[in-house]
């Protein structure tokens, strides 16, 4: 157990110089995607609260939904009505995926992806971290930019964006594409993993909120500024 | 150090605050956009119209047509007219017995139908799944003529564009695009589930269409006029997407 008084970072780490750490097109589009993101939330809860069920009518799918049947509350939507939810989320969904695409463009064109994605022999490391996070291993891992959590999640935050723009599409055109509705499960599942996409951006968002001020909080000005001086490498 | 990290947290808070501020306002008002920016948001509604009619939409891939065992039963499949919602009667064509089909507008040939003039027409007849704009899905059975048999019969003129679909149920209407009227599926339909088409679900002669949302597919006919500008609709004037294929 750590003392109140104890300073987060341990003593034994000298203060380092700033170093830059992210490009500014990685932090445009951090920021673009999250308010994009929190409207796409907000006008997708918008048009989920016209019909609070999954599946045929008369023949619903079994599937777990907490909110099956509950209005949803009117902060969390965005809208105002079915038709305004529509607009904003048809409109809101071009610069969200095209923030999402010059994202994943720039990581791709500057090799950055490979500081980022998860690998199978990132397992063990997670592992590792995940025990220092339970306070059952008392030295962080040793790491990189990202430890092998971070790249876990930081993969699976585009796999999701992926999959909550082809499901989205699935529900969207179920006829003209309906390979792609079919890989889904059907209309119904589609719009069901849908739903489920909403949930998955919001834990993943609010644990790497969390997680950024408790264990990394120089990483805030850097996703902010570009410029990074805390207790992690910025480099491989 | 420490100070100087509390120091420099406090400001980066208020930039966050400074981008989410107004973002979580935006959404606590359940805000359509207002009178600045919904209009907006309905001119960028086209735009999808014209990549969903244009790139998206095949002229002539089916929707799929399911077992008669996957009906959804009648008494689940909901109906509504805006008639129904005002006065909780369905609507009745003023004189139901001279009922017509009045097709009219850019035509060569105007046409009035009587319904044994459409029932004597070659039909169609698919069960396929109904998608609501709401969300929700049904599964039904319907019987009628193609949209494209009767544009055949009164002769569209080149300048024909635009579909617009009249209704006796208070004002409702709905504009289409030719080529969905066009598509094998789009009927003038008769018949659900095998049985001639009942009051609630738009008797005596409904548009139906797997392709599109439930909102497009006009129920009580009275008349099909071929325009050269692009008709509203009922809901889409009040902002409802104009081409609501899917």
């Amino acid at each position: 157990m750590t003392s109140a008084s104890e300073p987060l970072v341990p003593a034994s780490i000298e203060p380092r110089p700033f170093v830059k750490r992210h490009a500014g097109v990685v932090r445009l589009t951090h920021w673009l995607n999250a308010i994009f993101l929190v409207g796409m939330v907000a006008s997708g809860l918008q048009i989920y609260n016209a019909y609070t069920h999954f599946g045929i009518r008369g023949n619903l799918l079994p599937v777990p939904n907490p909110l099956d049947g509950r209005p949803v509350p009117e902060w969390a939507r965005l809208g105002g009505w079915l038709a305004g939810g529509l607009n904003w989320h048809f409109f809101l969904a071009w610069p969200f995926v095209i923030t999402g695409l010059v994202y994943i463009g720039f990581l791709l064109a500057s090799g950055e992806w490979r500081s980022l994605i998860f690998r199978p022999r990132d397992i063990p490391a997670a592992a590792q971290m995940q025990l220092y996070y339970l306070h059952l291993r008392k030295e962080h891992p040793a790491q990189g930019k990202h430890n092998a959590l971070q790249k876990a999640a930081y993969t699976f935050i585009v796999v999701l964006g992926v999959i909550s723009v082809l499901s989205g599409f699935a529900v969207y055109k179920p006829i003209q594409l309906s390979w792609l509705t079919a890989a889904f499960g059907g209309y119904e599942l589609a719009r069901y993993w849908h739903f489920v996409a909403v949930w998955l951006f919001i834990g993943f968002t609010l644990v790497h909120v969390a997680l950024v001020f408790l264990v990394d909080p120089g990483s805030f000005r850097a996703i902010i500024t570009g410029w990074y001086r805390g207790r992690f490498p910025s480099h491989d | 150090m420490i100070e100087s990290r509390r120091a420099l947290t406090r400001r980066d808070f208020l930039r966050l605050g400074a981008v989410a501020g107004p973002a979580s306002l935006v959404a606590a008002c359940g805000w359509d956009g207002g009178p600045a920016i919904e209009p907006g948001l309905r001119s960028f509604s086209r735009l999808n119209d014209w990549v969903g009619e244009n790139i998206l939409q095949s002229r002539n891939r089916l929707a799929k047509q399911y077992p008669i065992s996957a009906r959804t039963r009648m008494e689940d499949f909901p109906s509504y007219s805006i008639s129904y919602n005002r006065t909780g009667a369905f609507p009745s064509p003023p004189d139901p017995a001279s009922w017509v089909l009045n097709v009219g507008g850019l035509v060569r040939k105007p046409l009035r139908l009587t319904r044994r003039d459409i029932e004597a027409l070659p039909s169609v007849t698919y069960t396929v799944k109904h998608h609501c704009v709401e969300g929700w899905t049904a599964v039904a059975t319907w019987t009628g003529v193609p949209v494209s048999t009767v544009m055949a019969m009164t002769q569209p003129t080149d300048a024909a564009r635009y579909i617009r679909f009249d209704s006796f149920d208070d004002d409702y209407s709905n504009g289409w695009d030719l080529k969905s009227a066009v598509h094998p599926q789009t009927i003038l339909a008769y018949g659900y589930n095998d049985r001639p088409l009942m009051m609630n679900h738009g008797a005596p002669l409904r548009l139906y269409s797997p392709i599109k949302l439930g909102y497009k597919l006009t129920k009580y006919l009275t008349g099909m006029t071929f325009t050269r500008e692009r008709p509203g609709g009922y809901w889409e004037d009040q902002g409802y997407p104009w081409l609501g294929g899917i």
